[in-house]
């Protein structure tokens, strides 16, 4: 029992960079119909971001120039990395997919593929191969829930700020003028901008906002585990894309709750299993589930009418 | 001044005319004459290249066309420009052009036997200048084996994305089961070993045999097929990608378990079988039946069911089968190029046939053009000479690469050659008609 609760915090916590990311994907999805694979690197990109304004703060900090408290350093940290991560994926939106709006999906595809090389390789080329370490903002502190479980205080951070943004996404499509845009494009992308809605608008709107969130997950990801390196998006941005697909594509709520899955399935892969095979297990459930719902939990079927 | 606007016209229309009149000239060279005109370059290059590239400055003789000098050394391009003119420009271009009438009368008669006398002699044409070309050193002998089977590879994954119109993810994951199925079936047949124990066959059997263990690794990989094949008659589109993305994980983390075969440290101990003639045997052998299959019926089907699944099934299409057979046939031909690719190196791992290799793949089909043969010889070709000429970037080639395809996909979202029909016979006809037409063109001419 002890150990099962115990499993499920480990989860939850790897689950929340799973469904922050995978909800990016979730979201281009639904506006565009087609899926970023630039999106596991724009995470990667949102990462090191964080870790230059994060270094740059608290040298700041350090020199006494701002001395401020850490935690609100890491809440400048978390604010200006998911602006700047936004703008690159707003760049990303403009350079590698505008201009293919048309064109057959596949193409865009591969540039969102060659953008994704050109993100890692960049990055490679600009920093070296080293890795970087992720600054400790917050002490770790360990708490004893029960008999035999534990949990530190950034894991509750980390899960309790990932679920805050998702909430905040949630309210943000549900509640506002622009979300209600963007449902609409979602619903329907050819008679939406004749309602005076701008699809271009639109489609930047959900880049930034899928990078923004990406971003935090890479910042919560440093704080979790401080080693970056620059392969990192393909390790968690392609799982987290198939957590997209398994959510349902378009369906935020099915990204964010497969994500968890996903964490969940990986925990107690591990656990019961050496972990190289850790991958093998996962991949295969998720080929399992896709055969028989191929349209995943929250989407669509699939039907001869959608555009494919 | 209106003097010298019309000789500069003059000059134009003079320049213009000598082009079409070149254009002209060369559209009559038939396939015969250009390969007999390379067999002269490649000649040449054999016998008195090397003497010619040093007296020119250079260290030795450019490995690829000179490509893989303009970057690492820009100095001796215009070295390298008058070696590639004086020994591949000039003597293919002459002889192409001074044989042709001969050669176009040649392939008349030739054309009237059955098909493959015509096919076998340019081929055998075609190989003796790649072998010549090839053997004057180990660079180009293992550059032109990358290329061959990056060429079928190409061709494999063509067959689904292209002619099908799926966005498969999983042919590394083909290419790593023939690989490996290929790789076990040579070491434990043939080699011995320590984990295997004896050879179960004698060793001087191997490179008969070899043929053997490359249809096997095919064949596993076709069976690994069926794991994407199934999922695909009632999905298709994005979550078929995933599947088949899904299927490459699954079978890298799979190798990547199996410690009998060396785990994630790879897999060694393969001779190196695979030389010139047999990969270039294999390419040959699966262009031509990837392109007979794209050309039949069942060929068609698969635009039927690409363009419109549902009136292809109105159209009496059996949709299964046609998908089945598709992936388990491109699947064949990636394992093929899995295992050719293991006796080239020698050496198999599980993390080379991963995103990387993929986007590579992907690289090649999209560049090269969609349901084309000769786009997909078009991509590979140009994909690899592109990497072999930025080697000298080191890890800026794969940030030219990516803006390279972007810029491509953008301008020609399709690719470069994209719905182009292969037709053999197109390539062994002579270009001018009949004996007569030859004559009246060498009269006019």
């Amino acid at each position: 029992m002890a150990l099962l609760v115990q499993m499920i915090f480990n989860a939850l916590q790897s689950g929340s960079f799973y469904a922050l990311i995978a909800l990016g994907y979730s979201m281009v999805y639904g506006i565009l119909m087609l899926f970023n694979f630039a999106h596991g690197d724009i995470f990667m990109t949102g990462a090191y971001i964080g870790f230059f304004i994060s270094t740059g703060l608290v040298s700041l900090a350090a020199l006494g120039i701002f001395p401020l408290p850490n935690w609100l350093l890491l809440a400048l940290t978390v604010v200006f990395a998911m602006i700047a991560t936004s703008l690159v994926g707003i760049i990303v939106e403009r350079v590698g997919y505008r201009p293919l709006r048309n064109a057959p999906r596949a193409s865009a595809a591969i540039t969102g593929l060659m953008i994704g090389i050109i993100l890692e390789t960049g990055n490679l080329a600009l920093l070296g191969a080293e890795r970087k370490n992720f600054p400790t903002f917050i002490e770790t502190k360990t708490y004893q829930v029960m008999q035999g479980v534990t949990i530190t205080n950034t894991r509750i951070m980390i899960v309790g700020l990932s679920i805050l943004l998702m909430l905040g996404l949630h309210l943000f499509v549900r509640r506002t003028k622009w979300g209600m845009a963007m449902r609409a494009m979602a619903y329907d992308y050819v008679v939406v901008p004749l309602m005076g809605v701008s699809s271009n608008t639109i489609a930047v709107m959900t880049f930034a906002i899928g990078s923004a969130l990406a971003a935090a997950a890479g910042i919560f990801y440093g704080i979790a585990y401080p080693v970056l390196d620059p392969y990192m998006g393909i390790i968690i941005g392609w799982k987290a894309f198939v957590a997209a697909i398994l959510g349902g594509r378009g369906s935020i709520i099915g990204a964010a709750l497969a994500g968890f899955l996903l964490g969940f399935i990986e925990i107690f892969v591990g656990y019961f299993l050496p972990s190289a095979m850790r991958d093998f297990v996962a991949y295969s459930i998720i080929l399992i589930i896709l055969t028989f719902r191929p349209h995943g939990f929250f989407g669509e079927p699939y039907s001869a009418q959608l555009r494919l | 001044m209106s003097l010298e606007d019309s000789t500069v016209t003059t000059k134009a229309a003079g320049m213009a005319s000598i082009m079409t009149r070149l254009r002209h000239a060369f559209a009559q060279v038939p396939m015969l004459s250009w390969l007999l005109g390379i067999l002269l370059a490649v000649l040449i290059e054999h016998f008195v290249g090397y003497s010619f590239a040093i007296g020119l400055g250079l260290s030795n003789v450019p490995p690829l066309l000179g490509v893989t000098i303009i970057f690492s050394r820009p100095a001796l391009i215009p070295n390298v420009i008058v070696f590639v003119l004086l020994v591949y420009v000039l003597p293919i271009g002459g002889l192409a052009l001074l044989s042709a009438p001969l050669m176009n009368r040649f392939a008349a008669k030739l054309i009237s036997y059955p098909i493959f006398v015509s096919g076998l002699l340019h081929l055998a044409l075609l190989y003796a200048d790649l072998h010549i070309w090839a053997t004057i050193n180990d660079y180009r002998i293992y550059i032109a084996r990358i290329i061959l089977i990056a060429i079928l590879v190409t061709l494999s994954l063509n067959v689904v994305n292209g002619y099908m119109g799926e966005f498969s993810c999983s042919h590394p994951g083909f290419m790593a089961l023939g690989a490996y199925g290929a790789s076990i079936f040579t070491v434990v047949c043939f080699v011995p070993n320590n984990v295997f124990g004896v050879t179960l066959l004698p060793a001087a059997l191997g490179p008969f045999l070899f043929p053997l263990a490359i249809i096997f690794g095919g064949l596993l990989a076709s069976f690994g097929a069926l794991f994407v094949a199934i999922p695909s008659f009632q999905t298709r589109g994005d979550y078929l990608a995933i599947i088949s993305l899904a299927f490459m994980f699954i079978v890298k983390s799979l190798i990547e378990n199996l410690e009998i075969f060396g785990g994630a440290r790879g897999f060694m101990g393969m001779p190196s079988w695979a030389s010139l003639p047999v990969v270039f045997v294999w390419t040959v052998l699966g262009l031509l039946i990837i392109n007979n299959f794209v050309r039949s019926t069942l060929g068609k089907a698969l635009n039927a069911v690409r363009d419109d699944e549902t009136a292809a099934t109105a159209m009496t299409i059996n949709t299964r089968r046609t998908k089945m057979v598709a992936f388990l046939f491109s699947a064949f031909w990636a394992g093929v190029a899995g295992g050719l690719l293991a006796h080239v190196i020698s050496y198999v791992n599980p993390g080379s046939f991963g995103i990387l290799k993929l986007s590579e793949v992907l690289a090649m089909v999209y560049l090269g053009g969609l349901n084309s043969v000769v786009g997909s010889l078009i991509g590979a070709v140009g994909l690899n000479f592109l990497m072999e000429a930025l080697r000298s970037f080191e890890i800026y080639k794969w940030i030219v690469i990516p803006v390279l395809l972007i810029l491509v996909m953008i301008f020609r979202p399709t690719g470069l050659v994209a719905f182009r029909e292969f037709k053999v016979e197109d390539i062994l006809n002579p270009k001018v008609e009949t004996v007569k037409e030859v004559e009246h063109a060498a009269a006019t001419d």
